[in-house]
């Protein structure tokens, strides 16, 4: 490994410059790590053309019925929709509104789902309740229950968010306790509480920064799913709600013309596929490079 | 001698388990004055460790009975302590060490926020202060280039290094009592006298009681004044260190002391006590012991014997041995 080439300066090294090492490892072993870098392009593409999406110049929402239903061409890379509205600034505005839902999702299951996670796994007595819970969320499909959450709170951006996250806290959880359940059986916790550390401080302190790696991974793949259903809950009618495009609502409208008019469902499809396909890359490098126990050399 | 720092009666501590509810520790008794250093002997399962972990009040779990009898420490009964209280006092008053090194230190933090954890919760010291104490403290446990190591994370140490770190972050507050339990098992010989000096030492300078915890004779014999020696959850014999190894008074302690090795003997096998410690939910009529004793007599079978006194700080749990004494003074 290049790690033995590097030189090791005793002397001179301060606290800061070791854990920046540390940090610095593990930096360069995604660097080295191919899938994980393919993603990470990928998703930062993705992220790019978000942020860069005005830089078309272009009202996305802006009608020009003379020129609906145009294929690719010169002035309209991605084509028209219905509306004669530009497909290609539709979808680079819907990847702000699909990567935020995803993001949201992500941030918003895995801080709850943690949360939840080293509770069942520091209070056994709460454990059997908060897992029964989780077990009947779970015991759902997970789009089904984003379905019926998201009719219950209307087809709003952020009830898709709330739906979505409720439907995919259960795994979160269920990955967090785990290894938490781990983690509390080593020395390390007895110590603590030797120490005269409270339930809080353990569970935060020393069970979840333990689960980190996993967590880390699951909201990788949790930010795919979410991109995904965000699509499945536009196309059956409760997504982020129209004209504001996301990447779902776009092919949803699409469908009824994908006879004659295939690109309006095409490019925002394959940006989608593109995003998840970044997504899990990127957590699959981060699985490897976190996880000692894998020593894969991508 | 003075009110003891630390005086346990009667602890009991049962454990629910598939074949019922076992006791692990039963009905033990101990005191440890300022200053003084307390070895507790016995096997494996002889509740030598449930009776540290209890005096702490860490045997929680929905499979232990809260413990019976009192821990009485600076005039208060611990077990009947609020949880806060007993959090202020775990760490800053009384502290402890462990057997395995290698997992008691939380991989994902390093050292100097692992030592500083106690002396941030107990002394409210600020991340920097507390950063400098931790400099002063793997100093002062011996450990070179502290200012450096205070950075790193576990996995760098050697096992020696780690309870060095443990016996770092136990005295950080200047507790007044330290348990140790079986601190040098896990190290290899050398690294064991090393560990055991610095225990000493430290024991001296800071003025502090330590309860220490071994199956090892010869750990004993370096460090404690006095010993209490344990067997399936009772304290069968306590006595000074000397008098115990010169003349043992209970059965038990014949056999730990018979299977030392001894320098000057040339043996080809050290000799064993037969059998093994028994099934804690097993019912033994009589004395615990007598199914493995070499000197059993009827009555050890029938009577529960109770622990004697023997002399001045001296007790043993086998009346014949204990007649047998006074008959000869």
């Amino acid at each position: 490994m290049a790690d033995a080439t590097m030189s090791y300066q005793p002397a001179l090294a301060s606290g800061e410059a070791i854990a920046a090492r540390r940090r610095f490892r593990i930096l360069r072993k995604l660097l080295h790590h191919r899938s994980f870098m393919v993603g990470f392009v990928i998703v930062l593409v993705m992220v790019m053309a978000a942020l860069l999406a005005p830089l078309t110049g272009i009202d996305p929402n802006k009608m020009a019925i003379r020129f609906r239903f145009r294929p690719p061409q010169d002035a309209y890379w991605f084509g028209t929709d219905q509306f004669g509205r530009d497909l290609f600034t539709r979808t680079l505005y819907g990847a702000q509104l699909s990567l935020w839902i995803g993001l949201s999702v992500a941030v918003l299951s895995g801080v709850i789902g943690a949360a939840i996670g080293v509770l069942s796994a520091q209070f056994r007595r709460l454990d059997s309740l908060l897992m029964r819970i989780m077990d009947a969320l779970m015991a759902a499909p997970a789009i089904l229950l984003a379905i019926g959450l998201g009719a219950a709170l209307g087809p709003q951006t952020h009830s898709v968010i709330i739906a979505l996250a409720v439907a995919y806290i259960p795994r979160t959880a269920r990955i967090v306790r785990a290894s938490a359940l781990v983690t509390r059986e080593l020395e390390f916790i007895e110590a603590a509480r030797v120490a005269g550390a409270s339930s809080l401080r353990i569970m935060f302190r020393h069970l979840l920064p333990n689960a980190t790696g996993p967590l880390l991974v699951q909201s990788t793949f949790v930010f795919a799913y979410a991109i995904l259903a965000e699509a499945a809950l536009s196309f059956l009618g409760i997504g982020p709600p129209p004209p504001a495009p996301s990447w779902g609502n776009i092919i949803a409208e699409g469908r009824s013309f994908a006879v004659q008019s295939w690109w309006i469902m095409l490019f925002p499809g394959f940006a989608i596929s593109l995003a998840a396909l970044g997504m899990n890359l990127l957590g699959d490098g981060l699985r490897d490079v976190l996880d000692p126990r894998l020593k894969v050399e991508g | 001698m003075a009110a003891p720092l630390l005086e346990v009666n009667d602890l009991t501590v049962r454990f629910r388990t598939d074949a019922g509810w076992m006791t692990a520790v039963d009905r033990v008794s101990l005191a440890v004055g300022e200053g003084e250093a307390l070895g507790i002997v016995g096997e494996s399962g002889s509740g030598k460790s449930v009776t540290a972990l209890s005096i702490l009040r860490l045997h929680a779990g929905p499979t232990t009975r809260m413990p019976t009898g009192k821990v009485m420490y600076g005039g208060r009964d611990l077990l009947g302590l609020p949880m806060r209280d007993m959090r202020a006092i775990r760490g800053s008053e009384i502290a402890m060490i462990f057997q395995d090194p290698m997992s008691s230190l939380n991989p994902v933090l390093t050292i100097a926020d692992q030592i500083g954890e106690s002396l941030r919760l107990h002394q409210g010291l600020d991340h920097a202060t507390a950063r400098r104490r931790a400099v002063e403290l793997l100093d002062l446990v011996r450990i070179p280039d502290a200012a450096r190591r205070v950075d790193e994370y576990p996995h760098r140490l050697s096992g020696g290094m780690r309870q060095r770190v443990m016996i770092a972050i136990a005295i950080a507050c200047r507790p007044k009592l330290l348990i140790a339990d079986e601190p040098t098992t896990a190290l290899d010989v050398t690294i064991q006298a090393q560990i055991l000096d610095l225990l000493r030492d430290l024991q001296a300078e800071l003025g502090m009681s330590v309860i220490l915890i071994t199956h090892d004779m010869g750990v004993i014999a370096e460090f404690a004044r006095r010993v209490m020696v344990m067997y399936a959850g009772r304290v069968v014999e306590t006595a000074p260190v000397g008098q115990l190894f010169r003349r043992p008074l209970h059965p038990y302690t014949d056999g730990l002391l018979a299977a030392i090795p001894k320098l000057d003997v040339d043996v080809r096998r050290l000799p064993a006590i037969p059998g093994s410690i028994p099934d804690p939910t097993a019912v033994i009529p009589g004395c615990r012991y007598s199914p493995r004793c070499p000197m059993v007599q009827a009555r050890c079978r029938t009577e529960a014997p109770d622990l004697l006194p023997a002399g001045p700080e001296r007790q043993a749990r086998c009346p014949p041995r204990v007649a047998a004494l006074e008959h000869a003074a």
